[in-house]
């Protein structure tokens, strides 16, 4: 394991214990570490690292760099919302707070070289000095000139550094429209199902035997691996879930290798882990506090999603139901659907719809206000005056969200709205006022 | 000690090794200057020339660099700047301004910069004092003073010359090219840049200053050249320290370059572009799998590194994907060619998938809708899946339409090296319409 981690300039012990923290990444590291070469000699001007979610970027650079004591500076791209603070941050690793208060009060590039260059022509680097920034994509909404400057620093401040990008967008989306100066690719690959497993059965709890909690990460892994393969993730799911899976055991039922029947108790619960938990429809505190009381079933605690429904005034129901009808039937149909009296209109031409033009599939349409007006007179039953209360309250359901304004050309004359709510969410609204609304929906005729 | 003492004692391999990489990581990421400019002798010969008239007869000059990226436009005027100032007159006479258009965002900037490199008078250590307009002003006297005889000649080189074109006005190229053209102080302006287009983006009133004066860099080099140009980086000086470990390193560099796959692989880094840029981040990825355990670069080196430069970065992410990921992109590869490249939204990709799940009696993939919607919105992280439109806000997330960025081919390739990926999903994927 550790012959891959070999390398001349750096002592054995520190790279024995990187490898040690390194686990199922000594390749990368390796190639990282070689790259780098060794403390005095140069590296390249910028190196730009992809890979998934967490596959180890992060932590590979955080621990080579801090193991090796080689100078550096962590930056994370969400943090540093301007470039002064990027600024700030790495004249502060590199030099010390003295530097930083060179810097005038508006810095732009120009002075953080300018005092970069001061602060190291007295100190020229013995060691190469690392720049890693964290969540790169976002340098490409800032200023257009830090990404190009960044990855020619070395050949600006003539000092041995090295910029490393870290992110999860390729390096072509990243490329600026004039060129420049194209860093050194280095991909981390996914971890495989395996390494998946050897990692997770790191962090085992000492009262059980390893054997039993491998046993239940390659459980956790069948039920999960084909939706995510992000290893924070899976370990925070890993560790909710344990206790669950130990339960038979403590209460005396099951043995520590009647891997069946703790399968068959674990992998319902799991699944229904995977409707709630890994939604973040219930918050890791309530899934916890629900597995402690056994008696009441999992799940039965309303989620997130649940909590949609809202309550409405009369009237505001029947319009929200009006304006799904509005936006999800096509308006040549309303003749058939709202007049009593429609006279004839052929079947076969009204019926002949294809799946594609199926608008639970495109989405809502826009309508304009006299036919969401028309449609509601045609569902409720009773005399209803067109009011201003009727009026305001189609703009509070805007306010709401529940309905959207498409064009904002005109606030009063011939407004156009969109109706944003779900099928279920309207089938709710719509049971509550007994109004059957499937029926008069085009698509499920 | 000893080692000391006894200077041509052969090195132990290590050190040979250390040094080795020493010296060629200088050449390979610094890009160190070479003794004598190669393949661009007239264009050095010219600008030496020209740069010479300015710093010596006191002419003003202006010259445009332009060449592509990594063509060795800043080693042209870096080696020009070298052999001029060898001249002992031209050494104590002549002040240089660096610009570079990345830093020098706007002329405010750009003129305290000059300031302060001139060491003017109103410049206390480096804090440079006045308003814009002052500095205007004074720099521009100070300028005007001159003369042809007596003043010192300014050599003003703009990087990123494009970029400057850009500020407001181009107020600082405006009075810049002026300066060079009525007489004044002498001034030789140099701007370096990779566009092609570049006069193009001045005003008239500039344009008219500038001299015309270009000097293009468009490599006309030959692969036979490019080999040897591999050869002669990779190659160890004569000044090194072990000539013993020197000469053995350079013969293996010759038999290397030699290889005939060696030959195949230079071959395709050249067909895909000519600079030496890309050469030395080859080079590099090859210098850095030398070790004491492997003291030699071998032919798979270049192989491996050719590979790690060529990747697919897209298909490599794909690698990556969940089943269930990898089972929605094949769903929009399908509605792409049943509606040629029509935009889809999350509701129509849901229903292509659940057409697959029907015609298949194991429902394993069965999963709810939102563990579809956050594995869609993974893809939208990762750029796989593009927004078709801006206006995002005001739609539903299952409604929003997307365009998929990625094309058949690479979605197929990736399919071939998922990693047990299922059968049925596998020839779902081959299977034309959906």
């Amino acid at each position: 394991m550790t012959t891959l981690l070999q390398h001349p300039g750096y002592e054995e012990e520190k790279l024995q214990r990187v490898a040690e923290l390194l686990l199922c990444r000594e390749v990368q590291a390796g190639t990282l570490l070689s790259l780098m070469g060794q403390p005095q000699q140069r590296c390249y001007p910028s190196i730009f690292i992809y890979g998934h979610r967490a596959s180890g970027k992060s932590h590979v650079m955080n621990v080579l760099l801090k193991e090796l004591e080689l100078p550096h500076a962590v930056v994370s791209c969400v943090e540093c919302v301007s470039a002064v603070l990027l600024f700030e941050q790495v004249l502060l690793s590199f030099f010390g707070c003295d530097a930083v208060s060179l810097l005038p009060r508006s810095p732009s590039l120009s002075d953080f070289v300018r005092i970069y260059r001061q602060q190291c022509s007295p100190s020229p680097a013995k060691q190469t000095r690392y720049i890693v920034m964290e969540k790169a994509e976002l340098l490409r909404d800032t200023d257009a000139n830090l990404l190009p400057a960044l990855l020619r620093l070395q050949e600006l401040v003539e000092d041995n550094v090295t910029v490393i990008l870290l992110s999860e967008i390729v390096w072509d989306k990243f490329r600026p429209n004039t060129g420049c100066f194209e860093p050194l690719l280095l991909h981390f690959p996914d971890y495989s199902k395996g390494e998946l497993q050897q990692i997770l059965s790191q962090d085992r709890n000492p009262s059980y035997s390893a054997e039993f909690y491998s046993a239940y990460i390659n459980i956790l892994l069948g039920v999960f691996y084909s939706v995510c393969r992000d290893l924070r993730e899976l370990r925070h799911l890993a560790a909710l879930n344990f206790s669950k899976f130990c339960e038979p055991l403590s209460e005396g039922k099951v043995k520590e290798t009647d891997t069946h029947k703790l399968w068959r108790n674990i992998e319902p619960h799991l699944k229904k882990a995977m409707q709630t938990v890994y939604l973040r429809e219930v918050s890791s505190l309530q899934w916890e506090q629900i597995q402690q009381m056994d008696e009441k079933e999992t799940g039965a605690l309303r989620g997130l999603s649940a909590h949609t429904h809202v309550e409405l005034p009369y009237y505001s129901k029947f319009l929200l139901i009006a304006a799904y009808l509005a936006s999800y039937n096509p308006a040549r149909t309303d003749k058939r659907f709202f007049l009593k009296h429609h006279g004839k209109i052929r079947k076969t031409n009204f019926m002949k719809k294809n799946e594609k033009t199926s608008n639970h599939l495109l989405g809502p349409k826009p309508f304009p206000l006299d036919r969401l007006l028309a449609i509601f007179y045609s569902v409720v039953d009773s005399r209803v005056a067109p009011t201003a209360s009727i009026f305001s309250q189609i703009s509070s359901l805007v306010t709401l969200q529940l309905l959207a304004q498409v064009s904002h050309d005109d606030q009063l004359d011939a407004p156009k709205y969109k109706c944003a709510v779900s099928l279920d969410f309207i089938c709710a609204i719509s049971r509550t006022v007994n109004f059957d609304i499937v029926k008069y929906l085009y698509d499920f005729l | 000690m000893s080692k000391r003492k006894v200077k041509d004692a052969p090195l132990p391999l290590g050190d040979c090794l250390t040094e080795a990489q020493q010296v060629l990581r200088e050449r390979f990421c610094r890009q160190q200057l070479p003794d004598r400019p190669e393949g661009v002798e007239a264009q050095h010969k010219h600008l030496l020339e020209l740069l010479k008239r300015t710093a010596v007869h006191g002419e003003s000059n202006s010259v445009l660099i332009v060449g592509p990226r990594g063509a060795g436009k800043t080693m042209l005027l870096q080696c020009v700047l070298r052999d001029l100032l060898e001249e002992t007159e031209v050494q104590k006479n002549l002040l240089q301004v660096h610009l570079n258009g990345l830093l020098q965002t706007d002329d405010r900037v750009a003129l305290k910069e000059i300031t302060r490199q001139l060491h003017l008078e109103n410049v206390v250590g480096d804090k440079v004092f006045g308003s814009f307009a002052e500095n205007l002003a004074f720099l521009l006297e100070a300028l005007k003073k001159g003369d042809r005889s007596s003043s010192r000649p300014v050599l003003f080189i703009l990087e990123e010359f494009d970029l400057f074109a850009h500020h407001k006005n181009q107020t600082l190229l405006y009075n810049l090219f002026d300066v060079s053209q009525s007489a004044q102080a002498p001034i030789a302006v140099v701007g370096i840049t990779c566009r092609l287009d570049v006069l193009e983006l001045l005003e008239k009133r500039v344009k008219s200053r500038f001299s015309h004066r270009q000097i293009h860099l468009l490599s006309s080099l030959t692969f036979t050249q490019y080999l040897q140009r591999a050869r002669t980086q990779l190659s160890l000086p004569d000044n090194f320290p072990d000539s013993k470990f020197a000469q053995e390193w350079n013969e293996d560099v010759t038999t290397l370059c030699e290889d005939k796959s060696v030959e195949e692989v230079l071959q395709r880094h050249f067909h895909s572009s000519k600079d030496f840029r890309s050469l030395h981040m080859l080079l590099m990825l090859c210098l850095s799998r030398v070790s004491v355990a492997k003291p030699t670069i071998k032919p798979a080196d270049l192989l491996d590194a050719s590979r790690l430069c060529l990747a697919d970065a897209k298909a490599n992410m794909l690698h990556g994907l969940s089943i269930l990921e990898l089972c929605l992109i094949i769903a929009m590869k399908h509605l792409n060619d049943v509606y040629e490249g029509e935009p889809f939204n999350l509701q129509m990709v849901h229903n292509e998938f659940k057409k697959f799940l029907q015609r298949k009696s194991n429902s394993m993939y069965n999963f709810d809708q939102p563990v579809i919607m956050k594995a869609f919105e993974h893809l939208q992280q990762l750029e796989l899946i593009r927004p078709a439109d801006s206006s995002a806000a005001k739609t539903q997330r299952e409604y929003q339409l997307m365009r998929l960025m990625l094309d058949h081919s690479q979605i197929m390739e990736a399919l071939q090296k998922y990693p047990q990926c299922p059968t049925d999903v596998k020839q779902w994927a081959m299977s034309a319409f959906g």
